[in-house]
């Protein structure tokens, strides 16, 4: 939690944050990702714990997930290799995945597991705001994991101040109505939501998600929240250069960031 | 017994339910939350649902006493003919409905998922018939083993569009469906063809469905003297068929629910869709439900010999049922169903679909009494798997 909000708070150029499945492309390179990415500059991680069914997930994650999955990765795999991440890792660290697979390991044993290891918040795309607040904030927050919420163009006004008001990392804004991986680009209606959201002077800082692939996207997007999210692409680019992950990273950073 | 089916303003039945969805699609599930209740008690809506009922799908359905196969079982069996709804099944009762609310929230386009085709095809039938777009998904390998059903949705003038993940079948024909939902989520209205998915879905389709009750109960008046049958039985894929011909006795103890999953090659196998003998409580598809999943919460792929039963979870209401004991759920295996189907075939001049055949098979597990009022809900007509009966031969 609080390596997040000194991500923001330290940081004056616009954030960069990376996904990444882990187990993939082997399931030993969950480590090796993140840890050159963390060397390579980017200022959040998040990993994508694998799930068989991931319905807000386009076909290139779903395809890492898939792989991952047949690579022998699960939760608590996952977990042994995040063991002792924190001598070395020094940004924030996210999980991403469907709740399912959590509500499997024990809500209780995840966030306990999750501080252990030093993962700073969570992503959980199909658990809804209430269910979240009524169900599971307590123990979220007795560990110190913070839960971070997606808001869409069609999401409302009201809403987007409940979900500031429940929040304390930041808000994932996901570009578009889509899915990830399902777009190259930033469209006209995208700029004005962009600038709709930014005018309502939010307490959480923004990233925006979804589209975001290169160096042009990044910093436009950036214009207009204080980091991105990039995820297809760089799986697109560790798929790519899995014959030397660290180079493929660094190199996938540097384009991006410039 | 309680009187606790019907689900709570949260969308749970029991323990079961919610809306586990993205929260691109808050707008539009919560926009349908808000309207559904209303539109379905709206008298106007209810004169056109019913009108297209009795008019275009020729409601009411028989209820038929099957005589040779009463004699058969040693029971009084009835037949709630679902079969002879218009399409083939009673598939077209919810989209009837749905199409009509998808009108009145303004929504331009319609997507859907189906398994055996025929919620793809009563679908497609009702945006013909509204003049309105139409996408199905449908996995690859159900395309291939329901042709017929892939072109009679073809020539209605919807879309058929392959679902290629996984195992190519329902559960990733609704994946596919529910991404296209999030990349829609404004002008499309997704039909969802069982008693599955988010809250409202569940509650909503088992309403549009509960017409088969509710014929049931005024039919076995005229005919028995009495509403109430000694058991109802029906085939549990999602459960959308079974919800419907449950739903107007849920709540009255006396008349025994039982609800028929697909064994597939037998329960401990590995192939197999039998949900609540090898699920446990898990999220897919938007509710909280039993499901069959790995240790790690991965959903496992079903099998079934038909590819309407084959989907690793059950309707949140079903799961209820099943945890409150409710309903007694029983596995049947593909050639335990296959076999029930040729023999009503034999005995009564009606092929059924394989997904009813699995519901006909209780009959042969079950004791009874010969005095006992027992109705199958005979869900769909076996056209479309002629290629299935003919694969398996034995008749």
């Amino acid at each position: 939690m609080n390596r997040i909000k000194s991500a923001f708070s330290d940081n004056k150029s616009p954030l960069l944050n990376v996904y990444f499945t882990a187990g993939y492309p082997n399931l030993n390179d969950t480590r090796t990702v993140l840890e050159a990415l963390d060397q390579s500059g980017a200022d959040l991680i998040e990993i994508g714990v694998p799930f068989s069914d991931p319905v807000a997930d386009g076909p290139v994650i779903q395809a890492s997930n898939d792989q991952a999955l047949k690579n022998g990765m699960s939760m608590k795999v996952l977990f042994e290799q995040l063991e002792g991440m924190r001598e070395t890792v020094k940004v924030p660290v996210i999980l991403m995945g469907y709740i399912n697979v959590v509500l499997q390991f024990g809500v209780e044993e995840f966030c306990k597991a999750c501080q252990r290891v030093g993962v700073d918040g969570v992503i959980f795309p199909d658990l809804p705001l209430a269910t979240f607040v009524e169900d599971y904030k307590a123990t979220f927050d007795a560990y110190g994991v913070a839960n971070i919420f997606l808001i869409s163009p069609q999401t409302t006004e009201d809403r987007i101040r409940l979900i500031d008001e429940k929040s304390d990392a930041f808000i994932y804004m996901v570009s578009d109505a889509g899915t990830t991986g399902a777009r190259k680009g930033i469209s006209d209606a995208q700029l004005s939501y962009f600038e709709r959201i930014q005018a309502m002077k939010l307490k959480n800082p923004r990233m925006i998600g979804f589209g975001i692939s290169d160096a042009d996207s990044f910093q436009t997007a950036t214009n207009y929240a204080e980091g991105a999210i990039i995820g297809s692409a760089f799986v697109n680019a560790i798929t790519a250069g899995k014959d030397d992950i660290p180079t493929a990273v660094a190199s996938f950073v540097k384009a991006v960031k410039q | 017994m309680e009187a606790t089916f019907d689900v709570n303003d949260k969308g749970y039945y029991g323990k079961f339910g919610g809306a586990y969805i993205p929260e691109m699609l808050f707008p539009n599930v919560d926009e349908l939350k808000q309207a559904y209740e209303g539109i379905m008690n709206d008298p106007e809506f209810k004169a056109e649902f019913n009108d297209l009922l009795k008019n275009y799908v020729g409601r009411p359905t028989p209820l038929y006493h099957a005589k040779r196969l009463s004699e058969s079982v040693g029971a009084k069996v009835y037949l709630k003919r679902e079969d002879l709804n218009h399409t083939g099944a009673h598939k077209v009762n919810n989209t009837i409905g749905q199409i009509l609310l998808a009108q009145r929230l303004n929504k331009k386009k319609i997507i859907a998922e189906t398994g055996a085709g025929q919620h793809g095809v009563a679908t497609a039938t009702v945006c013909a018939l509204m003049g309105m777009e139409c996408i199905v998904y449908m996995g690859e390998i159900d395309m291939e083993r329901q042709k017929p059903n892939v072109e009679r949705m073809r020539i209605l003038g919807a879309e058929v569009r392959a679902a290629k993940s996984g195992s190519k079948t329902l559960k990733d024909a609704t994946n596919e469906a529910m991404r296209h939902w999030i990349q829609h989520p404004t002008d499309t209205h997704y039909i969802i063809g069982s008693v599955v998915g988010p809250h409202p879905y569940p509650d909503m389709v088992a309403k549009f469905q509960s017409v088969i009750s509710e014929e049931m109960k005024k039919q076995l008046l005229e005919q028995e003297g009495r509403e109430n049958p000694d058991y109802v039985i029906a085939c549990v894929g999602g459960g959308s068929n079974a919800a419907g011909a449950f739903y107007h006795y849920m709540d009255r103890p006396e008349v025994k629910l039982v609800a028929t999953e697909a064994g597939g090659l037998g329960v401990d196998s590995g192939k197999t869709a039998a949900t609540t003998a090898k699920g446990k409580e898990g999220v897919l598809h938007g509710s909280k439900t039993l499901l069959m999943q790995t240790e790690d919460g991965q959903v496992v792929e079903p099998y079934s010999i038909s590819a309407g039963l084959d989907y690793p979870g059950i309707g949140p209401l079903h799961a209820h049922l099943f945890d409150s004991e409710r309903a007694q759920f029983l596995s049947i295996n593909d050639d335990e169903a296959m076999d029930a189907g040729i023999k009503l075939s034999k005995l009564e001049g009606i092929i059924p679909a394989v997904e009813s055949s699995h519901a006909l098979a209780a009959l042969e597990k079950m004791t009874f009494n010969k005095e006992d009022i027992v109705v199958v809900n005979l869900s769909g007509r076996g056209d479309k798997d002629l290629a299935t009966y003919i694969k398996y031969g034995k008749y």
